[in-house]
């Protein structure tokens, strides 16, 4: 029934909805709960195993009853749910459900990070108070509050504050909250995690607010929920306090409320729950609630106060369909039967210490409030008001105002912001005289009548007072134990209205005090989050950072089918006309065997290590002898971890005295790089070395074959072919080239800037060279018995295990991992060993991972099969020779195929093929490349993103270097020894690079300022490593928060700051250079992606 | 999400850093005079203590500089390691 007036509805405005697909209405203010109870439904539905029916029960968050099905949330508490015209809301049985096919939510989530020093929890009395006290001390202030409105429990009550209405003081307070910059106040976010060192997560459900408009043009505002990630000075937890029930018989009955419940449906939403109330209160706030419904119009038959003459309520009455039609009134009065429609509960109040809990404090059980409180506290925290355990409108005020003044106070210890400190300012600030009673302490009363079987502690999962005593009667005595014996508290409520009560219950089954008994623990979420809350915009092609090369986009149009190699699409291969995997692979390999092919090999990590000592270095890491290089050559090597098992391998080739470029496979470039720098910093600091990556600055073409030779030719055509053995390299104007074979042809790799990368790639694929994958590229190194990180090997395998003995050096006494091969188990025989297998039938391909056994049916496992191709595969065995026969047994197709055991080498064991053919043919030279700028492709869509808020660009080709060891007076300092200086760094060779930035010419002009490997230069040229995107606008912030962690506060990142951090969760270096400008740096590789996540975010502005 | 103090960058989310395990466990001068008890030691074997534990984090997203903490294996509380440097020290 609603009420004729009061209320913080707006009577002028009706809201159609439907429930279970019946038409009602309700008024802007509502929630859900509020207008089903204001058109008189009781059943909002049925329990989770018991099918009983159920009503309202709470107004809150922690709702055990109403749960309910809105559009796309399967399941959700009617008390929370804001209404709106045309909801459409449906009953549940007590759990929701998912429809399995159904397609994704439209809603569009985010996130973002926010810095701050005080946090406040809670818009009540306590939390309003300490926002007020902190903000106007200067702290940076966040107050976050999970309702539509500002005012927690004051919003419910008639209390006064200065003689007038409290909603009046949280309106003067509100405004002073507003005025003050430094504040930002939350509505309608809920804190859900309070993690290590005051790292505290809520969900902001912005859809709720029915008057979101949609943007025009076609583009999606986000419409969904924001996942805020706050890093707090200081927490003031003021989450308030949740009533409890008390176990009796027949207390989930529709009709049956807690009395906070009910004062709040009269006072707040202007409802009448009911007609005829009985309230049964062990506390002085039942009383109050017995005065407002009465003052509202409830005909108030009976207060039961077990404080005042031990009478109970011991049973209750209802009819055909459930609904509570009576009570029964026993105890020390003697029994009575009273005739009503709402039965308003108060058991006692139980702190929301939630967020204290799974901060790590300590709770302790306070015998006189008859509840748990915070006790000590693990973190900067401080609890204030009724979730502390301090009661009465008054009382939370001021301890909130102390929470806040004192968070505030030691805000120059863990500060982040500059500004007034101030601690001592109290801008006319008091406490508001209260006209509420003073507080008695509640009655330890937990249930009536016994171990009954319909006296409910959990009403969500059906868990009642005969449970319990089962539990106990099975011996169990921790609390944790019982809760997952009987699922008390497990349901979605997470025994926000349970956990009390059966704590108590159990207690006094146990005979002890619920202080011994203790709680469960308190997890987080507090509320339930939907998974794509969690996901935000990390969905679908955002899902994860993809990094491509410079000639990814010319794959696609080729029709590629591409791989993922850690973040990385690799083209698998390119079918022509409707060719099968194994037809493409079949051409791809021929090609490269009988005439020409070419591959896109930029993904290899690339590094290069500078400096006098970078020789030595490379020999404590590396099994072979790498100071002894002759410059221009190459090497191949192998790392090992210090247990000597390998880690890497690659291609080492001296550039110059002091700098050498090591490769990497292409999954584990960052872990070497890593790991070079903590051998240096951490074990070698003395060592003159420095360690760059060059994977995103150039791009590579690998054009292998026998007739190889006239292609590479007109790709550089200022390299002497004549002159370029095998294992040595070249410089040319347009790059570097190196000849090295990862296939035993004749192979030349072609290394340019990355800007130049497609244009290589076109140039090599116009002269005759046929694309190739990742596929064909394994397929040849198999044949050729060469072994892959990750694939052959796993983490137990040794140089010596690959049949590589060759490679360690007996001349040096050490290097890492060596010692560990003369360890027993590393030196005995009947190690697995890298061995070749030819199955029988030359057209079977054996399955990787198949198990080797020596006959059908064996079960000694010797070994598996680790690379397989159509009739060759390399494998991992023990004690087995060549010729042996085995047995690949294989689990998945349940086949056993009869193999045998050969050299691990299948093609060309003499290495005759390595020179190739002669070149009888020349090919159109390349006079210069053309180059592309990593976003080229993005700038229509960049001016078609820009708003008044935000305006996108690429600076595209900046020339930069970056520089180790020394200050070079310039530039971007990235660390403590590391400078990146953009525009043309001195000391720095700028291979191929146009002179100036955006001077998109072709390259060939070759700018080269220095010379590389010149005595004390110690720059490397990076130009194409990064992109450059530029942001700007009075939204910049808005835009970086969603995705940046660290803390953008003006005062903080200030003009010219600059750092290395994640974005997207892709580092990037982050550069300030105007109050509303920033540059972002980001691997070019990663540089499509970003863009994609940035317009992707400043749609959502 | 823990909060590090990296010597370099200062306070930055957990997220940017790479564990580095036990701190203090140098690289043996001679690993070819050790017995096979001894370099298994260096090797495999680390202090896993319920309390105060003097560890290694690389700030690999941010200015990759390696460093050491000691950290609460219980409470996380981290306290900085009297022996790594401090910012003003980089010059
Ligand atoms: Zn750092």
């Amino acid at each position: 029934m609603r009420r004729e007036s009061g209320g913080r509805i707006d009577r002028s405005r009706v809201l159609r909805f439907t429930f279970d697909g019946r038409e009602l209405t309700g008024h802007p203010g509502d929630t859900l709960a509020s207008a089903l109870l204001a058109c008189g439904v009781r059943t909002v539905g049925r329990s989770v195993d018991l099918g009983r029916p159920r009503g309202v029960f709470t107004a809150g968050a922690e709702e055990p009853n109403a749960l309910v099905r809105v559009g796309d949330d399967p399941m959700v508490p009617a008390t929370v749910v804001e209404l709106r015209d045309g909801l459409e809301a449906w009953s549940l049985r007590g759990r929701g459900r998912l429809t399995p096919g159904a397609p994704p939510a439209e809603t569009r989530h985010d996130k973002a990070y926010l810095h701050c020093d005080v946090l406040v929890v809670g818009g009540g009395p306590a939390g309003l108070a300490a926002a007020l006290a902190a903000g106007e001390a200067g702290a940076r202030v966040v107050l976050l509050d999970d309702r539509p409105e500002l005012g927690g429990d004051l919003l419910s009550s008639r209390t006064l504050l200065d003689g007038a209405p409290a909603p009046d003081w949280v309106s003067s307070v509100a405004a002073r909250l507003a005025a003050l910059p430094e504040v930002r106040v939350l509505s309608r976010t809920t804190a859900i995690g309070y993690h290590d060192h005051n790292y505290v997560v809520a969900v902001e459900r912005r859809e709720a607010d029915g008057h979101t408009a949609r943007r025009g043009g076609g583009r999606r505002g986000l419409d969904g929920c924001r996942l805020w990630h706050f890093r707090a000075g200081r927490v003031v937890p003021a989450t308030g306090a949740h009533e409890r029930s008390v176990a009796f018989p027949g207390n989930d009955r529709p009709g049956v409320m807690l009395a906070s419940a009910a004062r709040t449906y009269v006072n707040r939403y202007g409802v009448l729950p009911g007609r005829r109330a009985v309230v049964f209160t062990c506390t002085d706030s039942g009383h109050e609630a017995a005065r407002d419904l009465a003052a509202a119009g409830v005909e108030v038959v009976a207060t039961v106060d077990p404080r005042r003459d031990g009478s109970l309520v011991t049973g209750t009455l209802a009819d055909e369909e459930g609904v509570l039609t009576g009570v029964v009134i026993g105890g020390g009065t003697g029994e009575r039967v009273v005739a009503c429609d709402l039965l308003a509960v108060s058991g006692g109040w139980n702190p929301a210490v939630h967020l204290f809990s799974q901060s790590q404090g300590r709770l302790r059980f306070d015998e006189t409030l008859q509840a748990f409180v915070p006790h000590l506290s693990a973190q900067a925290e401080r609890s204030a008001g009724a979730c502390r355990g301090v009661y009465g409108t008054a009382a939370a005020i001021a301890d909130g105002f102390a929470a806040g003044s004192r968070a505030a106070g030691s805000r120059a210890a863990g500060s982040r912001a500059g500004g007034p400190a101030g601690a001592g300012e109290r801008k006319d600030f008091r406490v508001p005289g209260c006209d509420e009673p003073e507080q008695n302490p509640p009655a330890a009363l937990w249930t009536v009548g016994g171990g009954d079987a319909e006296a409910f502690v959990d009403l969500q999962r059906d868990v009642t007072v005969a449970d319990l005593v089962r539990a106990t009667g099975a011996g169990l005595r921790s609390v944790e134990h019982v809760k997952r014996y009987t699922t008390a508290g497990t349901g979605a409520e997470q025994g926000k209205t349970s956990g009390a009560t059966a704590v108590g219950v159990v207690a006094g089954l146990l005979g002890v005090e619920p202080g011994r008994v203790g709680t469960t623990t308190f997890r987080p979420p507090y509320t339930p989050v939907a998974f794509g809350v969690l996901a935000g915009r990390d969905r679908g092609s955002l899902s994860d950072p993809v990094r491509v090369t410079a000639m990814h986009d010319l794959h696609v149009a080729r029709g590629a089918v591409f791989e993922d190699v850690g973040q990385w699409k690799r083209p698998r291969y390119f079918p022509l006309g409707g060719e099968s995997m194994a037809q493409a692979v079949e051409r791809e390999r021929r090609a490269a065997r009988t005439g020409v092919a070419a591959i896109d090999a930029s993904t290899l990590g690339k590094i290069e290590v500078v400096g006098r000592d970078a020789g030595e270095f490379l020999d404590r890491i590396h099994p072979n002898m790498l100071s002894t290089l002759p410059i221009g050559s190459c090497r191949y090597s192998v790392t090992c971890g210090t247990d000597g098992m390998v880690l890497d391998d690659g291609v080492i080739t001296r550039l110059a005295e002091d700098r050498y470029l090591a490769t990497t496979t292409t999954g584990n470039a960052a872990t070497v790089l890593d790991r070079l720098e903590e051998w240096r910093q951490t074990e070698w600091p003395d060592l003159d070395v420095s360690f760059t990556s060059v994977t995103d600055h150039w791009a590579v073409v690998a054009v292998v074959g026998p007739r190889a030779r006239p292609v590479a030719e007109a790709l550089v055509p200022d390299v002497d072919f004549a002159d370029f053995p095998f294992m040595t390299f070249r410089e040319s104007r347009f790059g570097r080239v190196f000849r090295i074979s990862f296939s035993g042809e004749l192979a030349y790799e072609i290394n340019v800037p990355r800007w130049f990368g497609a244009a290589l790639w076109e140039a090599a694929l116009e002269r005759g060279a046929v694309p190739y994958g990742t596929e064909t590229m394994h397929v040849l190194r198999a044949e050729k018995g060469f072994a892959i990180v990750g694939q052959e090997t796993d983490g137990t395998v040794t140089p010596q295990d690959l049949g590589m003995s060759w490679i360690i050096s007996a001349r040096k006494p050490d290097f890492v991992g060596k010692r560990s091969h003369s360890r027993p188990d590393t030196a005995r025989p009947g190690r697995k060993r890298l061995v070749g297998l030819v199955p029988d039938d030359p057209g079977e391909t054996l399955t990787e991972g198949a198990q080797l056994v020596a006959s059908p049916g064996d079960t000694r496992m010797l070994g598996h099969v680790t690379s397989a191709y159509p009739g060759v595969a390399l494998a991992m065995a023990r004690d087995v020779r060549e010729g042996d026969r085995l047995v690949a047994f294989d689990a998945r197709r349940g086949r056993e195929v009869p193999v045998t055991v050969t050299a691990p080498v299948f093609h060309d064991p003499d290495n005759t093929r390595r020179d190739g053919l002669p070149p009888d043919v020349r090919l159109e030279p390349v006079k210069g490349y053309g180059a592309r700028s990593a976003l080229g492709g993005f700038s229509a869509r960049f001016v078609a993103a820009r708003s008044s808020g935000v305006t996108i660009r690429e600076v595209p080709l900046v020339p930069m270097g970056e520089v180790r060891g020394r200050d070079p007076g310039e530039g971007l300092r990235l660390g403590p020894d590391w400078w990146l200086v953009m525009g043309g760094p001195p000391g720095v060779r700028h291979t191929g690079v146009p002179a100036r930035s955006g001077d998109a010419g072709a390259a060939g002009a070759a700018d080269t300022v220095g010379a590389a490997g010149a005595a004390g230069a110690t720059g490397v040229d990076v130009s194409a490593q990064r992109a450059v995107i530029g942001l700007s606008g009075p939204r910049v912030r808005d835009v970086l928060v969603t995705g940046c962690r660290i803390d953008l506060h003006p005062a903080v990142f200030a003009v010219g700051a600059h750092t290395r951090t994640l974005l997207a969760r892709v580092p990037v270096v982050l550069h300030r250079t105007g109050p509303d400008v920033y540059l972002i740096l980001v691997d070019s590789s990663l540089a499509e992606y970003l863009a994609e996540w940035l317009l992707d975010a400043l749609e959502g502005l | 999400m823990q909060l590090i103090e990296c010597p370099w960058c200062g306070p930055r989310d957990e997220i940017e850093f790479r564990y580095g395990g036990q701190a203090g466990i140098a690289y043996p001068e001679d690993p070819s005079a050790l017995s096979d008890e001894e370099w298994a030691g260096y090797v495999f074997m680390r202090d896993n203590p319920r309390g105060w534990f003097h560890e290694r984090w690389y700030h690999v997203h941010g200015c990759r500089t390696w460093f050491s903490v000691r950290r609460h294996t219980v409470t996380h509380e981290i306290g900085r390691d009297p022996e790594s440097p401090r910012r003003e020290e980089f010059g």
